[in-house]
C-alpha cells in the first residue's frame, strides 16, 4: 500500500469521526490536534477505527506517533505492508 | 454467558457506555431493572378520560443543560455528538427564552447568551462588577476535569471573592438545585461544571422531550449491535480473588471482566458482597417533589415568557431537606411551553419542584400520603398564581411525584436524584474491574451522565484491551 493510500485511510477515518471538520486543507507536517477540533477521545476513535476497519493495532504507548498526518503515514505504513 | 463488558442500568450513562463498547465490536449487555430505559430521566404516561385522554410526561427533565449552537466546538455537548456519532439536528433542540433567579426584591435573568447575566449583575450589583469578573475568570481557568483536585467548599471560594451575600445566594441557587448531592454547599469543581453548563452554555429542551434523546440512544445501540435486557434486576456482583468477574441477574450468572454500574455508588456497594467490609458511601439527603399541572390554555406569554424561574422568598437560600415534608419557601418552576418553537398543543404545562424530606414521606400511610399530596398541590398552584396572577386557565390534570415515587422507579436509596455525597470521580471502586458511572461519578445532568458513560467505557472497555 502506498503512503498516499495510508494517508487517505487516516483522512477517511477523521472525516467520519469529526464530520464537521474540513480535512482537505490539512497541513501534513503540523499537529492534527491544533488544526482540527480533536481531543484525546477522538484519537482513541482513530485507533479503534484502524483496528475495526483494517485490523491494524496501535498500542497505547504509540498514540503520540499519530500526532501529525505525516507521522501517521510513516508509523502506519509498515503495519499496512 | 460471557461478555467483554456488562453495564448495569439503562439510564443516560449506561446507554452511552453500551453504545461506545458495541460500536467497536465489544460484546456488551445492558441490564435494566425497569421495563423501560431512561433511569432518572425516563418518561411515563397518564390517562385522564375526562379531559384529553392520554398524556405523556418526562420524569425529571426541566432542561437539557450545556446548550450549544450548531457547529460550536470543544464543548461537552459537541464531544458527546462526536463520540456517539450523532448529529446536532437529531436532538431537535428548542432553546430557552431566558430564565430567572427570583429573590425578594431582586431578580437576575440569564439565557443562552452569557452577556445577559453579565449585564444583569453589572446593573443590579454595581459594587460587585470586579468581583464577579474575577469569579468568571476563575471559573474559565479552572480545570474541572482534573480528577486529582480534592473537595473545596464553593461557599468559601465565593466568600473570598464576593462581598454582597445576596449575589452569592442567587448565583448558588440554580447550581445547587440542579445538581448538588450536598446540602447548602457544593464541591467547587462541581460548581464550575454547573456554572459552565447553566450560565455559560444554557438550557434547551429536545422537541418531544426526553423520549427524543432516549430513542436516539436506543437506535444507536441497536445499530451497533449492543444487547439490552429489561426487567433484568442484578442481584449481586460476583467477584473472584477480589476482582469483578460477573453478575447474578435474576438467578442467571453472566460473566465479564469489566462491569460498569450506573445504579449509584451506595446502591452498587449494597449488591457487592466483596465490598461489605468497606465503609459504605453515604446516601445523600436531597430529594424532591414535583407537581405537574396541565391547563386548558397556554400560560400567557405577555405575563411570563421565562422558561424557568428559580424562586426563593428569603434572602438566604436554604438547600437542605424540608423540615416539614416539603419546603414551599423555595421552588423551581418550569414553563416548558416557553422553549422557543416548542408548544404545538393548545394546552399549557407548568412543573413545580420543591425540596422534600424522604423519611417523613416514607412514614405516611396511604391516606396520609394522599392528603399530603393535596397540600403540595394547593401550595404549588398558589405559587403558579403568584407568578402569573392574571392567568385564568382551567386546570385539566395534575400529577405529583414524591421521594417515594423516585425510589420506587429508580431504586435510588432514599429517593435521591443527585446521588451519594461520596463521589468516586474516576469511577473506581475497591474491586478491580468494577466501575461507577453516571451521577455518582460526579458529572451531572443528561450531558454529564452521557459523557461519564462514554469516558469510562473508553478507558476501561476500549483502551484497556489494547494492552
Amino acid at each position: 500500500m502506498t503512503a498516499n493510500n495510508v494517508r487517505q485511510i487516516v483522512l477517511d477515518i477523521i472525516a467520519d469521526i469529526a464530520p464537521d471538520e474540513d480535512v482537505t486543507s490539512i497541513d501534513d507536517s503540523k499537529s492534527l490536534r491544533e488544526q482540527l477540533d480533536l481531543d484525546s477521545m477522538d484519537f482513541l476513535d482513530i485507533v479503534m477505527e484502524l483496528r475495526k476497519r483494517h485490523k491494524v493495532e496501535v498500542p497505547q504507548e504509540d498514540y503520540p506517533k499519530l500526532a501529525t498526518l505525516e507521522s501517521c503515514v510513516s508509523y502506519l505504513s509498515p503495519k499496512f505492508a | 454467558m460471557s461478555y467483554d463488558a456488562i453495564v448495569i442500568g439503562a439510564g443516560m450513562s449506561g446507554l452511552a457506555a453500551g453504545i461506545r463498547l458495541a460500536m467497536f465490536d465489544k460484546k456488551v449487555v445492558i441490564l435494566e431493572k425497569h421495563s423501560i430505559p431512561g433511569g432518572l430521566n425516563s418518561y411515563y404516561q397518564r390517562r385522564n378520560f375526562d379531559a384529553g385522554g392520554i398524556r405523556q410526561f418526562d420524569v425529571g427533565l426541566h432542561a437539557l443543560t450545556n446548550f450549544i449552537k450548531k457547529g460550536e466546538k470543544g464543548k461537552p455537548f459537541s464531544k458527546l455528538l462526536k463520540q456517539l456519532r450523532l448529529s446536532y439536528d437529531d436532538f431537535k433542540l428548542c432553546p430557552q427564552t431566558y430564565s430567572k433567579i427570583s429573590f425578594p426584591g431582586m431578580e437576575l435573568k440569564f439565557s443562552n447568551d452569557f452577556e445577559l447575566l453579565l449585564n444583569e449583575v453589572y446593573e443590579k450589583f454595581p459594587t460587585e462588577i470586579d468581583s464577579f469578573n474575577a469569579l468568571v475568570l476563575k471559573v474559565q481557568n479552572f480545570n474541572e476535569l482534573d480528577l486529582s483536585i480534592g473537595y473545596q467548599s464553593s461557599r468559601q471560594v465565593l466568600k473570598d471573592l464576593i462581598k454582597d451575600e445576596l449575589l452569592t445566594e442567587m448565583l448558588l441557587c440554580p447550581l445547587l438545585i440542579y445538581g448538588s448531592a450536598w446540602e447548602d454547599d457544593m464541591d467547587f469543581a462541581q460548581f464550575v461544571i454547573m456554572f459552565k453548563s447553566l450560565y455559560f452554555e444554557g438550557f434547551s429542551r429536545p422537541e418531544g422531550g426526553v423520549r427524543t434523546i432516549i430513542s436516539l440512544l436506543m437506535k444507536k445501540l441497536e445499530d451497533a449491535g449492543g444487547e439490552i435486557r429489561f426487567k433484568a434486576p442484578v442481584n449481586s456482583i460476583l467477584t473472584r480473588d477480589g476482582k469483578a468477574i460477573g453478575v447474578d441477574v435474576g438467578g442467571e450468572e453472566l460473566f465479564a471482566p469489566v462491569i460498569l454500574s450506573s445504579i449509584g455508588y451506595p446502591e452498587t456497594v449494597r449488591i457487592t458482597p466483596a465490598l461489605e467490609t468497606i465503609s459504605a458511601p453515604r446516601v445523600g439527603a436531597m430529594t424532591f417533589l414535583e407537581s405537574i399541572f396541565v391547563f386548558d390554555k397556554k400560560i400567557p406569554t405577555t405575563q411570563n415568557d421565562s422558561t424557568i424561574v428559580f424562586y426563593n422568598n428569603a434572602l438566604k437560600y436554604a438547600y437542605r431537606p424540608a423540615t416539614n415534608y416539603f419546603d414551599d419557601k423555595s421552588a423551581v418552576v418550569c414553563f416548558p411551553d416557553n422553549y422557543e418553537a416548542h408548544n404545538t398543543s393548545g394546552e399549557g404545562t407548568v412543573r413545580v419542584t420543591y425540596m422534600a424530606n424522604y423519611s417523613q414521606w416514607r412514614e405516611l400511610d396511604r391516606s396520609g400520603y394522599d392528603a399530603k399530596k393535596d397540600e403540595v398541590k394547593a401550595s404549588a398552584l398558589g405559587l403558579v398564581k403568584k407568578l402569573v396572577p392574571q392567568f385564568d386557565g382551567k386546570l385539566l390534570f395534575t400529577d405529583i411525584f414524591s421521594p417515594m415515587t423516585i425510589e420506587r422507579y429508580t431504586w435510588h436509596l432514599n429517593g435521591t436524584v443527585y446521588g451519594s455525597i461520596d463521589k468516586t470521580r474516576d469511577g473506581s471502586t475497591k474491586v478491580p474491574g468494577l466501575f461507577i458511572i453516571g451521577t455518582d461519578q460526579g458529572f451531572l445532568g443528561i450531558v454529564g451522565s452521557i459523557l461519564s458513560g462514554i469516558s469510562l467505557a473508553n478507558l476501561h472497555g476500549l483502551m484497556a484491551s489494547d494492552s
